[in-house]
């Protein structure tokens, strides 16, 4: 059995510091410098690494990702050609476990099956569909957990007590919790009382969680690193790979990695 | 259930699964944050359907505000020049001028029951966007309706009557700038505060329940319609035809028929320019079964399953999914389904202004130039839906 999520991030916590998990678009702004960001992240301590599969319609996403997945879709990035490209992450030795992010249709169209067989492959530890909810997503699971893969299950802000035991048994070893309605993008501050309800939907999905959706700066990431097991940064990191470049990111990740020590 | 009861009939013949699956399409493919929402939609509708005093408003508003019922127009010049018996049912006549105001009505009624602050909506040829805005403005409701920049371009009228009845219309820049994209932005607007905000979708279309629902108040056109024909005719019709974008006006007259095993049900898409890379939104000619806003249905899409651009002179039927029921309908080949050209539609768009004095919707044309594509029997009894009317559409048909 290959190592969980979980342990990754129970390793982290052991030594005084909450989960980083950066995200980016595979193939934004180009193949060459959307891998030059995931190596550099891992360098700099990402504990985990969500990679962003482009698709037409990002129902979930806010204007930055969807201006992303627009540049990769163009430059011809695909779900096949982002799992090759975790495998290229594999190939140059990082070895930081792998969230493969994507909507449902793209791995409709590939086939459940063959899509988990290029996952295991390529060295995706976990797979995050953001358009199929727990109901949804039985046969997806039973599918993955034969190639050894973790399913990350969403929980949101509107998700009722009895979906969020559901969503704790089905998911993998760690949930990812919407911090607040509405899609990705860069928002300052929390939802109020966002600890409270943390501690709620841990208790009830008992499984350490990631939480994500509008967190951009240090400040809201050092607010919650106390009550997650990680911390996911999208749209703050697609934004400045794409303006400033790899200098960009790799400042911004130390400052993130700085505001979750505990 | 054979007899419309009370003027609204709930369909209970293709009722979905608890799931919302018509067979295996349909389904709530859509983010987290949705779910819950999607959950207290489907159980106030379930309650709304079954009260009386619901389906009572409901009456009284398509009676004394939308107009009903809508006249079936023989249509006698063009069904000598067809060799058929041609009956129009006339949802062009309908307050705003389309069918989609049946639809909105009832939605904004479950709003204020499910007491929201405010409704949102999608619109593509403007023709959803202005009935959800006058069912607002009537309801008391403010109203924010998402349009794609192209659409908005070639829709013009129907944004300024959006305007003028109170609501504000946000341009949609994203993606091809059509109903796709504007779908897409209501939807996230919509996750973003569903506390207060509901969602008036506009088709039957998107993640349960919104297919069944507003199939249930669209089908009002087809009990009113089979009534008619059979006092008119005294038997029912061969044929009936309905363009279909999503396929709510569609769904709308199919339902009071689908069980008249006799009677021939066709929807047609749109077939644009050629059944080439997007060129056209025939969804059944050149898609394939796929995910789209929240539903299982056929989709075009290209083989990494990013959805395709599409194209058609009409921008009611230019989406690149096709509601569930009408797929499954498909499969079970109790409806059948084709396509007509631009070109073809614009000819009888021409053809029925100048044989019966009615200016259609290009996407209506689209049912009438089916019926120069289809062979029928002698002088056979056909309904072609006539969803909507065409004054939107002058610059298009008249530059």
């Amino acid at each position: 059995m290959p190592v969980s999520l979980a342990r990754y991030l129970a390793a982290r916590r052991s030594v005084g510091r909450a989960g980083f998990v950066p995200f980016i678009v595979a193939g934004d702004p180009s193949r060459g410098a959307s891998l030059m960001a995931a190596r550099l992240l891992a360098a700099a301590g990402a504990d985990i690494l969500e990679v962003g599969v482009p698709f037409s319609d990002p129902v979930a996403d806010g204007p930055v990702i969807q201006a992303a997945g627009q540049r990769a879709l163009a430059k011809g990035m695909s779900l096949t050609n982002a799992i090759s490209f975790v495998a290229a992450l594999r190939k140059d030795g990082v070895t930081v476990p792998v969230i493969l992010f994507t909507y449902y249709n793209p791995i409709l169209r590939l086939g459940v099956e063959r899509f988990a067989k290029a996952c295991a492959g390529a060295g995706v530890n976990a797979v995050l569909v953001v358009d199929l909810p727990a109901e949804e997503s039985i046969e997806m699971i039973a599918i993955l957990k034969k190639k050894n893969i973790e399913i990350v299950l969403l929980a949101s802000p509107t998700t009722t007590d009895e979906r969020l035991k559901r969503i704790g048994k089905l998911t993998g070893s760690t949930a990812y919790y919407v911090s607040r309605q509405g899609v990705t993008g860069i928002r300052s501050g929390l939802e109020r009382d966002i600890a409270k309800r943390l501690e709620h939907v841990g208790k009830l999905i008992k499984k350490p969680l990631l939480v994500g959706f509008g967190v951009a700066e240090p400040a809201q990431a050092r607010a919650l690193a106390p009550h997650a097991a990680g911390v996911v940064v999208g749209s703050a990191i697609v934004k400045e790979n794409f303006a400033g470049g790899p200098a960009a990111v790799r400042r911004l990740a130390k400052r993130l990695i700085a505001a979750l020590e505990l | 259930m054979d007899t419309p009861r009370g003027g609204v009939l709930f369909s209970l013949f293709m009722t979905p699964s608890s799931t919302g699956r018509f067979g295996c399409f349909g389904g709530s493919f859509v983010p987290e944050t949705l779910i819950e929402p999607l959950l207290e939609l489907e159980a106030a509708y379930a309650s709304a359907r079954r009260d009386p005093k619901f389906r009572a408003a409901l009456k009284n508003e398509l009676a004394t505000y939308v107009g009903r019922p809508t006249p079936l127009t023989f249509a006698g010049r063009l069904s000598a020049a067809l060799g058929l018996r041609v009956w129009l049912k006339r949802e062009d006549l309908t307050h705003t001028g389309a069918h989609k105001i049946n639809n909105t009505v009832g939605q904004v009624l479950l709003a204020l029951r499910m007491k929201k602050k405010r409704v949102i909506a999608e619109t593509g040829a403007g023709q959803h966007g202005v009935a959800t805005a006058a069912a607002a403005a009537r309801a008391g409701l403010p109203c924010v309706v998402y349009m794609g920049t192209d659409d908005m371009a070639r829709q013009a009228p129907n944004v300024a009557r959006m305007k003028m009845l109170g609501a504000t219309v946000v341009a949609v820049t994203s993606g091809l700038k059509t109903l796709k994209d504007a779908t897409s932005e209501a939807l996230r607007a919509w996750s973003a505060d569903s506390r207060e905000t509901f969602y008036v979708l506009g088709s039957a279309l998107g993640p349960h329940p919104y297919p069944t629902m507003v199939r249930d108040f669209q089908s009002v056109i087809g009990f009113e319609a089979r009534a008619q024909i059979l006092k008119e005719e005294g038997r029912l019709p061969a044929h009936v035809i309905a363009c279909v974008g999503g396929g709510s006006n569609a769904i709308g007259i199919f339902t009071a028929f689908l069980k008249d095993r006799k009677v021939a049900l066709t929807g047609v898409e749109a077939g644009g320019t050629g059944l080439g890379p997007g060129k056209h939104a025939a969804r059944f000619a050149g898609g394939a079964p796929g995910t789209l806003h929240g539903t299982y249905t056929y989709l075009l899409q290209d083989k990494n399953g990013q959805v395709l651009p599409t194209h058609s002179i009409s921008a009611g039927l230019d989406y690149p999914a096709v509601g569930p029921e009408h797929a499954e309908l498909r499969r079970i080949g109790r409806a059948t389904y084709a396509h007509a050209s631009d070109q073809q539609a614009v000819k009888a768009a021409h053809e029925l202004c100048r044989l019966e004095g009615i200016l259609p919707a290009l996407e209506s044309s689209h049912a009438l130039a089916y019926l120069h594509k289809a062979r029928f029997g002698k002088n056979a009894i056909v309904i072609v839906n006539l969803s909507g009317r065409g004054d939107k559409d002058l610059g298009t048909l008249c530059p």
